[in-house]
């Protein structure tokens, strides 16, 4: 759980506090803090001066935008067909020995979350996962361990 | 058959132009020379729909509102397309450049790209080119900006009032229709909502006239299409060809030799099986595609396939029409059981009738073309779906 402390009042004085600046405030809080809390959600309603749940109501809609408790960094795995065909199921196993949790869940240290989604549109260099914003493709579980480690140095 | 063609690739999307020429000249013209030069060329809107993008425009500029919109969809969320990702990472300008053509044609000061939170990376340098463009207007004289939106992961933000309704902050339950966005889209204002290929398309209308691009594709599918390619071929990729060309064309170029079924359009689109190659045509005449080509190869199970796609749409309905939540749903679960051998191979009859009553029943595009996949791979590949 983190502290959500001025972020809100930034995020609305920078895009505005008309409904439609919903979404941009949302998305801000997420790429902080990787997830919403209630307790944001209920300060951006505040700020907006709108029901808590209309921000939740749009908030639970997207599914960049979690309600649940994740990782510094959130992996996702395109599991659409393609990289389905291509070797999604081994590069899901890669991850799973490697950070130690099943898809769904989130390490204790908090820092991976690992999550599968549908079409990223990496087909054609599949098979392909997000890691917050940035896509890595045409995987094989050696890439993965190399991404993987990357990412626990930092 | 005369509307075939033969494959002939095109480079007209991906061409470095200069865009200030182009719109230097779109904006010595008036908005109903623009408008008649884009109905002239025939195009179909690139999205998957086809709509004429010159009726849209036409439709557009007749709204009297003083303040009206242009989007841009880049919200490419089909299973097996990728080529607006590549169109906005290397010709950014000829997107912009298109939705500022747009804006004289129907009288709009406000653009806005609705870009997939997928593709949240490429931001900073669309961005830093929208900067350069803006300045490049500016000295031609526009009186017109864009700006982006963000989506955050969700497929049915791509149906045109769902977006609207996202970029105002809300969830992306599509709308009733009527009203179209011609009269009332985002914000409530008229506003023409184009894809990204279409955009790029109107640019090379301009710069070349109609009557030049006319002379590709046929008479239903007038010019050339970008296609993302991926699957059991062995070039992968993204690929500008003239339409016109059959299944079996197509597949004799991006085959890998074994191909038994191609799926056109992706997870909404149609399925076509080997028997059916030569006869079907890729184009709004046969089967429509928003660019997504999937080649599969005898070693797949259309089984998987099905399954892959409906799982993907039970996930993707935004729940707000029953038709489409419990359909989706009931499909998913129908073929498990089939394939399970809990109920007879007949149960399939059953499920393509909800297939069809979704068609019908359901509130968007979302739901009435689930039916699309469902009825052509049950059909063409019913043992794989049972066995």
């Amino acid at each position: 759980m983190y502290q959500v402390g001025n972020l809100v009042k930034e995020l609305t004085d920078k895009h505005g506090r008309a409904r439609e600046n919903l979404m941009p405030i949302l998305q801000g809080i997420v790429e902080k803090h990787n997830y919403l809390t209630d307790e944001a959600m209920v300060e951006v309603a505040k700020e907006l001066e709108i029901s808590a749940a209309e921000v939740y109501g749009t908030a639970s809609f997207y599914s960049f935008l979690d309600t649940k408790v994740r990782g510094k960094y959130v992996i996702r795995i395109c599991k659409t067909i393609t990289c389905s065909m291509k070797g999604k199921a081994e590069i899901i196993q890669t991850l799973e020995d490697m950070l130690k949790i099943k898809v769904g869940e989130t390490t204790s240290d908090k820092m991976f979350s690992l999550l599968e989604t549908n079409c990223i549109g990496w087909c054609h260099k599949a098979p392909a996962i997000l890691i917050n914003e940035i896509p890595y493709t045409e995987l094989t579980p050696e890439k993965v361990v190399e991404i993987i480690k990357s990412y626990m140095q930092k | 058959m005369e509307n075939i063609k033969g494959l002939t690739k095109v480079d007209l999307i991906f061409e470095k132009i200069s865009p200030k020429e182009v719109l230097t000249k779109a904006y010595s013209m008036k908005s109903e020379e623009i408008i008649q030069q884009i109905l002239d060329s025939g195009l179909k809107g690139r999205g998957g729909a086809g709509f004429p993008t010159g009726l849209k425009w036409k439709y557009a500029a007749a709204g009297k509102d003083s303040e009206k919109y242009i989007v841009c969809n880049a919200d490419e969320g089909e299973p097996g397309t990728f080529k607006d990702r590549e169109i906005l990472d290397r010709v950014s300008y000829k997107v912009y450049g298109g939705m500022a053509i747009a804006s004289r044609a129907i009288g709009a000061k406000k653009g806005i790209v609705y870009l997939r939170g997928e593709y949240r990376f490429l931001l900073p340098q669309l961005m830093k080119e929208l900067e350069s463009f803006h300045n490049m207007i500016d000295e031609i004289g526009y009186d017109f900006r864009i700006r982006y939106c963000m989506g955050s992961g969700a497929y049915i933000c791509g149906e045109e009032s769902a977006l609207f309704e996202s970029i105002q902050g809300d969830r992306g339950e599509p709308r009733n229709k009527p009203p179209y966005p011609t009269t009332s889209g985002v914000f409530y204002k008229p506003t023409s909502i184009n894809n990204v290929e279409t955009l790029v398309t109107v640019v090379m209308i301009i710069k070349h006239g109609a009557e030049k691009y006319n002379l590709l594709g046929t008479k239903d599918s007038r010019g050339s299409k970008v296609f993302s390619i991926s699957g059991d071929t062995p070039t992968p990729g993204i690929f500008e060809l003239e339409l016109g060309m059959t299944v079996q064309q197509f597949v004799n170029e991006f085959g890998d030799g074994d191909t038994k079924a191609v799926q056109v359009g992706g997870a909404s689109g149609f399925c076509v099986p080997r028997k059916k190659f030569n006869e079907t045509i890729i184009g709004f005449e046969g089967v429509p595609t928003g660019g997504s080509m999937k080649l599969f190869n005898s070693s797949r199970s259309m089984y998987n396939v099905l399954h892959n796609y409906l799982d993907f749409f039970a996930e993707e309905s935004c729940g707000q029409c029953t038709p489409c939540r419990v359909g989706c749903q009931q499909l998913l679960k129908g073929v498990e059981k089939v394939k399970k051998g809990d109920v007879k191979s007949t149960y399939l009859n059953e499920l393509v009738k909800l297939a069809d009553t979704m068609k019908v029943a359901s509130k968007c595009g979302l739901g009435q073309s689930v039916g699309n996949a469902f009825r052509t791979i049950v059909e063409n590949f019913r043992e794989e779906i049972i066995y």
